[in-house]
């Protein structure tokens, strides 16, 4: 065996990961693994601790997405006690949400993924990120930072964190809209709604036509899609059922606690993040020109296994990018582009829910009683499907956990497109930094 | 000139550095002020080198450096002992680097418990031995603040913290002193509720309903949280949350502060000082569920939570 490549930390993602790339003696590529060191044990320290605290404590799995395990918290936390939250709490739930996802993708978008486009994937290290990008375009950054800033602002004037929220609980949330409040938000919203609209425009005519071979090369492969949808196949953030469709389009549908029907977690030595496969598919294979069992999640997935978007701009793009790519669409750094048209969904949506009559009411918790019982909750996170599974106790104490978040979905295909791009840029013993950067580009692709 | 600084995260989720973008356009102005020699959220630069052949890891040496995360693996250890080395002023940044954070609610078990649970114990996981190999730095003990590992110049706590304390920190470090620290008061202290030093008695509430308050209605107007009878930690927890000036971020969503700052000062007892608060409003600090977990959330590094039965109260 040749010598080992290691790409360590992989940078402008969140976590910790480690690529190794083993070269054979002729300098290819053997084998790759994406190495994930990072354990903390949320599944058995929740254990013990009351239901209704539990969307402040899980929150704390991730600070880019804090929202979403606070909301899939709750909706568990509904599900155990068995309550339905006033319809003016979901709505509020779901405007919080598409706030913190605005701000999340515009992060992704301009601070993680562009300095890779517009800087370049083989610029030097040094002037590709963020401040290269401020450097580049000075104006397009202060926007970015002005907005983003908004959504932090607009989450903690009102629920009073942007990271880390406080605001939902089993039965509801902690505090209702006041009339004041939402016409505030509303000249802010539309600014959202703007910028969100000039960013799908400036990717479209600057970014994505550049990279059109990058995007039909680094890091594809064929594998399925998991996603969230309602009752009639619209795309869905915060409620509905789970689609889990084959490389072929080809799709099953099934409600949240039937997820380990569905959905099995493979444990591999090399990696303390397990690799959840679609079960009823057969046995997980991560060879890169036989997969079986490897899904995706995050917003391909969910642009891909949704039938139509659920606001019009967001459906006009969808129809242009089906047009264009097909459905389901398997290119890698489709992602990027997928990412951009969600953007456009979540500001549009925070747009519909302000206006929303019903966005004021004061009916936003139904109080709620400790009991035993079992729920489980889902959302749509940035960066893929949450299933939170709680059981309580007739205290209502967590007595059990089951966790299987995010980027976990994206565990085995992001292990794919490493081999894939590896293999792509890395040849007879020849690479340089810019080489490898692709590597990991095909890993930013997923936001991990 | 700008100042080099280092960054990294640990045992972390990435909100601290989320919190330090948030400080939005103060931010742009102050980042021609520094340069970044290794940050991993946001800058390319690598352990083993650009091309990843390097043997021994490596960090750029810098003025400052900023670590959030707390220690939960030999990794992480490894990576605190380089940055220490290589930087003059060390900052732990969050609740995680000042005292284990949320994560560190995992000292109240044995690490083979967690494990079993997580590679064994799950409806989903098709039950297997834990992850072993040379690229999976095994877990320490315990969860520990940075502060239990190495030496720490400068904690700018919270959960995340505010961006105008990392602001202020940096600031003053870019005008030549070598310490920070906030203001040693209590949440309490910046907190507008109407108090009256009395509950109205009974077991303590737990958030199954909504605090009082008149929505249309500032804080000032609703009457404090533990009054309420609803269990709030703001009378033991450092203020800070709120940046310079508003109201405490959870109490501003009308919920009560669970000590995402920490304690009030280095040494301070929050249990036994909870308990005394709780007292001294009427309610009685034993009818609190889950009480060690729940008044120890982020602080359970420097032994305040141990997989041991309950300690005696410290």
């Amino acid at each position: 065996m040749g010598k080992v490549i290691n790409i360590q930390p992989i940078t402008r993602i969140e976590g910790h990961a480690k690529v190794a790339i083993t070269l054979d003696d002729a300098g290819n590529v053997a084998d790759t693994k994406v190495h994930v060191q990072a354990l903390r044990g949320f599944e058995k320290f929740c254990e013990g601790r009351p239901v209704e605290e539990m969307p402040r404590i899980v929150c704390h799995i991730c600070g880019i997405c804090p929202w979403a395990h606070h909301l899939a918290s709750s909706k568990a936390g509904d599900a155990c006690l068995g309550v339905t939250p006033p319809p003016a709490a979901v709505k509020l739930r779901r405007l919080m949400q598409n706030i913190a996802y605005v701000g999340d993708r515009i992060l992704h978008f301009y601070f993680l993924a562009a300095p890779d486009f517009v800087i370049g994937p083989d610029a030097d290290y040094s002037v590709r990120n963020v401040v290269g990008i401020i450097q580049a375009a000075p104006d397009i950054a202060k926007q970015v930072v002005k907005m983003r800033q908004q959504t932090a602002n607009m989450l903690e004037h009102f629920a009073g964190r942007a990271i880390h929220p406080t605001f939902s609980m089993p039965g509801g949330v902690s505090k209702p809209m006041t009339e004041a409040d939402r016409k505030e938000m509303l000249p802010l919203a539309g600014e959202l709604l703007e910028f969100s609209k000039f960013s799908m425009k400036f990717a479209k005519d600057n970014v994505f036509p550049k990279y059109l071979d990058a995007i039909k090369s680094i890091g594809v492969i064929q594998v399925g899609y998991l996603g969230t949808v309602r009752a009639d196949g619209t795309h869905d953030f915060y409620d509905g059922k789970l689609r889990l469709m084959k490389p072929d389009g080809s799709y099953d549908d099934f409600a949240y606690d039937q997820y380990v029907d569905y959905i099995g977690e493979w444990v591999e030595p090399w990696s303390y993040q397990k690799f959840p496969y679609a079960k009823k598919w057969g046995k997980l294979n991560l060879s890169l020109d036989n997969p079986t069992g490897v899904y995706r999640t995050n917003c391909l997935a969910r642009i891909n296994v949704a039938d139509k978007m659920a606001t019009p701009l967001a459906q006009k793009e969808l129809e242009e990018f089906r047009a264009a790519f097909g459905r389901p669409a398997h290119f890698t750094l489709l992602y990027h582009y997928a990412r951009l048209i969600e953007l456009l969904q979540c500001a549009e949506q925070v747009m519909e829910l302000l206006n929303d009559p019903e966005i004021t009411s004061k009916d936003i918790r139904v109080p709620v009683t400790p009991k035993a019982g079992r729920g489980v909750g889902c959302v749509e996170a940035p960066r893929g499907t949450l299933i939170h599974d709680y059981e309580c106790d007739a205290e209502g104490l967590i007595t059990k956990v089951n966790l299987i978040v995010g980027t976990t979905h994206n565990n085995a295909a992001i292990n794919l497109s490493v081999n894939q791009a590896a293999k792509l840029c890395i040849k007879e013993g020849k690479y340089d930094q810019g080489a490898l950067n692709k590597v990991e580009m095909a890993i930013r692709a997923y936001d991990p | 000139m700008a100042v080099n600084v280092a960054s990294e995260w640990l045992n972390a989720c990435s909100g601290c550095e989320i919190s330090i973008l948030n400080t939005g356009e103060a931010l742009l102005d102050l980042l021609p002020q520094l340069n970044f020699v290794h940050i991993p959220a946001l800058v390319d630069h690598k352990y083993y080198g650009q091309l990843g052949d390097g043997t021994a890891l490596e960090i750029p040496e810098a003025v400052v450096g900023i670590v959030s995360g707390g220690v939960r693996n030999t990794e992480h250890k490894h990576v605190l002992d380089e940055m220490r080395k290589k930087v003059k002023v060390l900052i732990a940044l969050g609740s995680c680097a000042c005292y284990g954070g949320v994560p560190a609610q995992a000292n109240m078990f044995k690490p083979e418990e967690i494990f079993e649970k997580v590679f064994r114990g799950s409806p989903s996981t098709d039950p297997a031995p834990d992850p072993q190999d040379p690229n999976v730095p095994p877990w320490t003990p315990t969860c520990q603040a940075l502060d239990e590992v190495v030496k720490v110049d400068i904690a700018i706590p919270g959960c995340p913290p505010h961006p105008d304390w990392i602001a202020d920190a940096i600031l003053a470090l870019l005008a030549g002193k070598t310490s920070w620290a906030l203001p040693e008061r209590s949440v309490c202290d910046t907190c507008p509720v109407i108090r009256e030093k009395k509950s109205g008695g009974g077991p303590i509430k737990r958030m199954l309903a909504n605090a009082e308050f008149n929505p249309d209605e500032g804080i000032d107007k609703m009457r404090c949280l533990n009054e309420q009878g609803i269990f709030c930690m703001g009378p033991v927890t450092l203020a800070g949350c709120n940046g310079k000036s508003g109201v405490p971020r959870c109490v501003q969503a009308r919920t009560p502060c669970r000590g995402c700052f920490g304690p009030i000062r280095k040494g301070a007892k929050p249990m036994v000082d909870m308990m005394g608060a709780l007292t001294s409003v009427g309610l009685d600090p034993k009818t609190l569920v889950d009480r060690r977990a729940i008044m120890n959330r982020y602080i359970g590094g420097h032994g305040y939570l141990t997989a041991l039965p309950a300690r005696p109260v410290r």
